[in-house]
């Protein structure tokens, strides 16, 4: 049953990941995209994107001075790798490099949140509304982009 | 033993408090009495079928006035001593703006001159004798303003700004902590406030109001590097510093602060080693992330740099 | 016996059951287990806390384990097994064949039912709710509690509070209109009042608690604002809709047990209760006092403080509504001629805890003080003082005193006397430390405490005394099994009690009484309702003269499918709000296959009606 699945996925979703696996690997370990299976992480990377001023230049997704992330255009692919190197290594024209600014963890806890934007992750680990000015609809009723 | 405890009146509201308290427990004690007496006096006679019903109408009609003209003098006790909470004069007080993040408390220290204001977490000095007058706000979840020695508790509610205003007529250090829930690390919120003599705490407030001192040597400078370039400034402030996150307490006299993490472990270096690498080893799920891949000289170098910060 | 009748109203399948002692005794059971396991939730959270920087159970674990201890304990077993109580009792005392509405009735059992064994069942999986039982939002909203731990909350607040609902219509709609002709009003049993004013309690203040937590899941599920400040709506809003009902919330749980002490304390004492009417007019008053109290619960929130005097004035006054009930059972008791029992001693208890529990809750309601003692343990032991002995011991009285009635058996005195012992000094043991906890500085809800508060000690005995409980509990399941099995036989009216409930077998037969009695007329008794089908005579309010007979459906299983249905839609809609859409079609399906007339049935009834 629809509700039932939902119930066991809750094992995984519900898990509140204070101390996070192991630093520096090359490639992403599958603990990493993990991330966008727990909704304490995704709602972390939350945190994140409006604590070191991701809005400056990508509003609540909208975009500005920097490209929208709530849309289906993905410059650089939309998989979490592709993020997280966007994050960490910055892009060209304008976008930072966060390597050493952030911690891996929440380098990959913000590639969760911003994968959710767009509606790529389960409906049931996205984030709700924002405890502020809504702009946006919530993140958990957007279409798959 | 008794550190947080109501009774340890220092301050005029905590007192008033207390008072109220012995009023009314003296005669909530003589009702129970009362009432036990009756029922024990009851289940005798009744046991022997001897009792009489005669009177027994105004006995509990009198019974019911005796109670209702002892809860209506508990109304106006009650009424009169909440009154005389917001009596305190509050015309020279002293002015703070308290703010509840999870989990650690934001204190910013008001003055009409901006270049005097400053801000610091989790402790609070306050000139005994002075009234202090703490406006009170959130950040994210509901925590509740609580120390026991000196006055009642506040609700700390996002959207709203409370007050609450106090005086220490003693000089110590009173220990309160959030008396709202606000999740996982609710248990590990204390606050502290001391109280000082005028002076003292004149001298406390100038020397919170400068900036840091530079680093003084080589270990200090790398920590310092390490800190407002790193991941530390991107969260955390240190005045005079490059540093200026407003997301997680001010650390410009850090060393100056008895405890890390709101009251949870002891400020020294080895707890500091600890909390920096993983503080979610000491107080899990705190927003701050572990550095565990820091080089133990570095480590090393950051907790000397703000050991320096006194 | 009649073995007609007996053919005729009892139950045919498990699933289909709809009589209402069958489904009370499900409740009592069900609430009962639901108290079990939040008793050991409790006990779990002791043993954390008995010693200083224990790490036995981490934050998290901690924090799931008080929010569904409180919520269980609140809406899994208190307030269900009162109405339970009642669903089984107000029909027998009133006279009638049964409850009002019984196919609802059942329906509300399996909601229930189910609503807890979901609450249960998240909670094993790790998305038990951890935002404390009365969840304040916005810790509680979609931003700070992320997944769907506070939805599962919520949603269970809806599965009970409709059960609750539909058994208060049930409730009233018999007391008022069921009664044995003669039983005017002021004849009715001191239970059956205390029944109907809970019920009418029951009718206002759940649609508070159902709105609340409606708008919770709406702000978390599709984003709505009503507890978002920055967009007009208010963290306040939830503690106001929230206590508009938690405060009734506690009387719906305390005036039951005050029938059950005017049931238990005229029949020990070997006379009529001392005062009816005042006895009555003190049940109205405390349920109508009741709801202006809320506002105690926000002593500490930002609200100005002349509006906060008022509400401390009025929760002192309603010590008297109570006081008067006390003193005119000290009164009858006074009185009497006694004879002690086990049920005798459970409600003995309450003079000792209750009364101890009222008065730490004058101490509560005044502000000042309040602004001290507010979310500390000195709170956790008022509530428990006033909730365990208000309500738990006389609900064990209850079961001492009914158990005979309800399966033909006594219960063992001795084994009685020694679970009250245990129970009692448990509990004081458990919760008196408690209080100078409170003044000493001890918050709620906290998972630990540093070695230096000096906490320690009055933790560790608290800790001592919890288990002291759970100890006298297992005694009573040890009881209620071996004099299930093999206690002495009760007959009809083993402690010589006045109530209807007395004048049938034991366990009363499937319909109850075999002629219906007529009060006030020795002997009388009701002639010509139907033995071949479910008829039930209709009286008035008032005065109880008769006014019509009134078919009663047969078993059937729709009222399960139905709730089978409602289960499937309320959890649905935790996930998606389109549960609510597709949900409704088996839920309409469901209930109209209920109300779905049988051409059978139709005929019978048809001929059974005779012109005036």
């Amino acid at each position: 049953m629809f509700s039932l699945a939902f119930l066991l996925g809750g094992c995984e979703r519900e898990q509140r990941q204070f101390k996070l696996p192991a630093p520096e690997s090359a490639s992403p370990a599958p603990e990493r995209t993990r991330h966008e299976e727990n909704a304490h992480s995704v709602a972390q990377g939350k945190l994140w994107f409006r604590w070191f001023n991701c809005v400056g230049c990508h509003s609540l997704g909208g975009g500005g001075m920097g490209p929208a992330l709530m849309d289906e255009n993905w410059r650089y692919g939309r998989e979490p790798q592709s993020i997280y190197e966007t994050i960490m290594n910055g892009r060209p024209n304008g976008m930072p490099s966060f390597r050493g600014r952030i911690t891996e963890d929440q380098a990959w806890q913000l590639v969760a949140y911003v994968r959710s934007m767009s509606g790529l992750i389960a409906q049931d680990v996205a984030p709700g509304r924002h405890d502020g000015l809504s702009a946006v609809p919530p993140e958990n009723l957007r279409d798959k982009r | 033993m008794r550190v947080q405890n109501m009774f340890s009146v220092a301050g005029p509201q905590a007192e008033r408090i207390a008072e109220l308290w012995w009023i009314t427990f003296a005669i909530c004690l003589v009702v129970f009495a009362a009432v036990l007496v009756a029922t024990g006096l009851a289940l005798w006679k009744g046991r022997k079928g001897t009792g009489s019903g005669h009177g027994a109408h105004l006995a509990v009609a009198s019974a019911v006035g005796v109670s209702t003209v002892l809860l209506l003098f508990l109304i106006v006790a009650s009424v009169a001593t909440d009154r005389a909470l917001a009596q305190i004069d509050a015309s020279d007080a002293l002015k703070i703006e308290v703010v509840g993040n999870r989990w650690w408390w934001d204190i910013r220290y008001q003055d009409p001159d901006p270049s005097r204001r400053f801000t610091t977490a989790n402790e609070i000095a306050i000139p005994v004798g002075r009234a202090v007058e703490l406006t009170l706000r959130a950040n994210d979840v509901i925590h509740s303003f609580w120390v026991p020695a000196l006055h009642g508790k506040k609700d700390l509610i996002p959207g709203r700004t409370a007050t609450l205003t106090l005086r220490a007529d003693k000089p110590g250090t009173y220990r309160g902590q959030c008396a709202e829930f606000c999740g996982v690390q609710h248990a590990k919120m204390a606050l502290f406030v001391y109280a000082l003599p005028a002076q003292e705490y004149e001298a406390w407030a100038e020397q919170q109001r400068r900036p840091a001192p530079p680093p003084a040597d080589g270990p200090q400078q790398l920590g310092h590097d390490l800190f407002v370039k790193g991941t530390c400034a991107m969260c955390h402030a240190i005045q005079g510093t490059p540093a200026n996150g407003r997301r997680a307490p001010d650390l410009t006299h850090f060393a100056s602060r008895k405890t890390i993490g709101a009251g949870t472990v002891p400020n020294d270096p080895q707890q500091l080693a600890v909390w920096i690498s993983d503080p979610h080893a000491v107080k899990p799920g705190v927003n701050m992330p572990a550095h565990a891949f820091l080089k133990r000289e570095e480590l090393a170098a950051l907790v000397a740099y703000l050991g320096s910060l006194k | 016996m009649n073995p007609l009748l007996e053919r005729t109203w009892r139950d045919t399948g498990f699933f289909s059951a709809i009589n209402h002692k069958t489904i009370a005794l499900r409740y009592i059971v069900t609430s009962f287990a639901f108290f079990v396991a939040a008793g050991i939730l409790a006990a779990l959270m002791r043993l954390q806390l008995a010693v200083p920087e224990n790490d036995f159970i981490g934050p998290d674990l901690y924090n799931q384990l008080f929010t569904v201890h409180g919520t269980a304990m609140m809406f899994l077993f208190a307030v269900p097994v009162m109405e339970a109580m009642g669903v089984y009792l107000v029909p027998l005392m009133v006279g009638a064949r049964s409850i009002a509405f019984p196919r609802m009735n059942a329906f509300s059992y399996w909601v229930f039912l189910f609503g807890g064994v979901m609450l249960f069942g998240v909670l094993a999986l790790n998305i038990g709710p951890d935002t404390g039982w009365f969840s304040y939002p916005p810790l509680a909203g979609p931003e700070h509690s992320p997944g769907k731990r506070v939805d599962f909350y919520a949603q269970l607040i809806t599965f009970t509070e409709l059960a609750a609902l539909l058994v208060a219509i049930e409730i009233i709609a018999t007391a008022f209109k069921m009664r044995a002709p003669g039983m005017t009003l002021a004849r009715m049993p001191l239970f059956v009042w205390a029944m109907v004013v809970t019920s009418f309690m029951i009718l206002f203040a759940m649609p508070a608690v159902m709105f609340a937590s409606t708008a919770l899941i709406a702000d978390r599920l599709v984003g709505t604002h009503f507890y978002n400040p920055a967009e007009g709506g208010d963290a306040v809003l939830w503690q106001h809709l929230f206590w508009f009902f938690g405060h009734p919330e506690v009387y719906l749980i305390f005036i039951p047990a005050l029938g059950f002490m005017s049931s238990i304390i005229p029949t020990f004492a070997r006379r009529p209760i001392f005062g009816y009417p005042a006895m009555v007019l003190a049940l109205i008053a405390t349920a109508f006092l009741g709801f202006g109290l809320w506002v105690h619960h926000m002593f500490a929130a930002h609200l100005p403080e002349l509006g906060k005097s008022f509400f401390t004035a009025a929760s002192m006054l309603i010590a008297i509504p109570t006081a008067i009930q006390i003193f005119c059972w000290i009164a009858t008791l006074w009185t009497g001629r006694i004879v002690f029992r086990t049920p005798l001693l459970f409600v003995l208890a309450f003079f000792f805890i209750l009364v101890a529990g009222g008065l730490t809750g004058i101490m509560v309601a005044s502000v000042p003080l309040d602004l001290q003692l507010h979310d500390t343990y000195f709170v956790v032991a008022h509530l428990h003082y006033v909730l365990i002995g208000g309500a738990v011991f006389p609900l064990f009285g209850a079961w001492y005193y009914w158990f005979p009635k309800f399966t033909g058996r006594m219960m063992s005195e001795r084994l009685g006397q020694w679970q009250f012992w245990i129970a009692f000094i448990g509990f004081e043991v458990a919760f008196f430390p408690m209080h100078t906890l409170g003044m000493d500085g001890m918050t709620r809800r906290i998972h630990t405490y540093p070695e230096a508060m000096g906490w320690g000690a009055a933790n560790f005995i608290s800790t001592v005394g919890a288990l002291m409980i759970a100890a006298s509990g297992v005694l009573f399941i040890v009881n209620v099994v071996r004099s299930y099995r093999r206690g002495a036989p009760a007959g009809d009216n083993p402690w010589g009690a006045d109530t209807l409930e007395w004048a049938t077998s034991s366990p009363p037969p499937s319909y109850n009484f075999d002629r219906i009695p007529v009060l006030g007329s020795e002997g009388v008794v009701v002639t010509g309702l139907a033995e071949k089908s479910r008829e039930v005579l209709i009286t008035t309010v008032v005065d109880a003269m008769p006014d019509h007979r009134l078919a009663f459906p047969n078993p059937t299983i729709w009222p399960f499918l139905s709730a089978v249905a409602v289960t499937v839609m309320f959890i649905g809609s935790i996930f998606t709000p389109w549960a609510v859409v597709w949900g409704s079609i088996p839920i309409v399906v469901g209930v109209t296959l209920w109300f779905w007339p049988r051409k059978d049935e139709t005929r019978e009834h048809l001929a059974l009606e005779k012109r005036p």
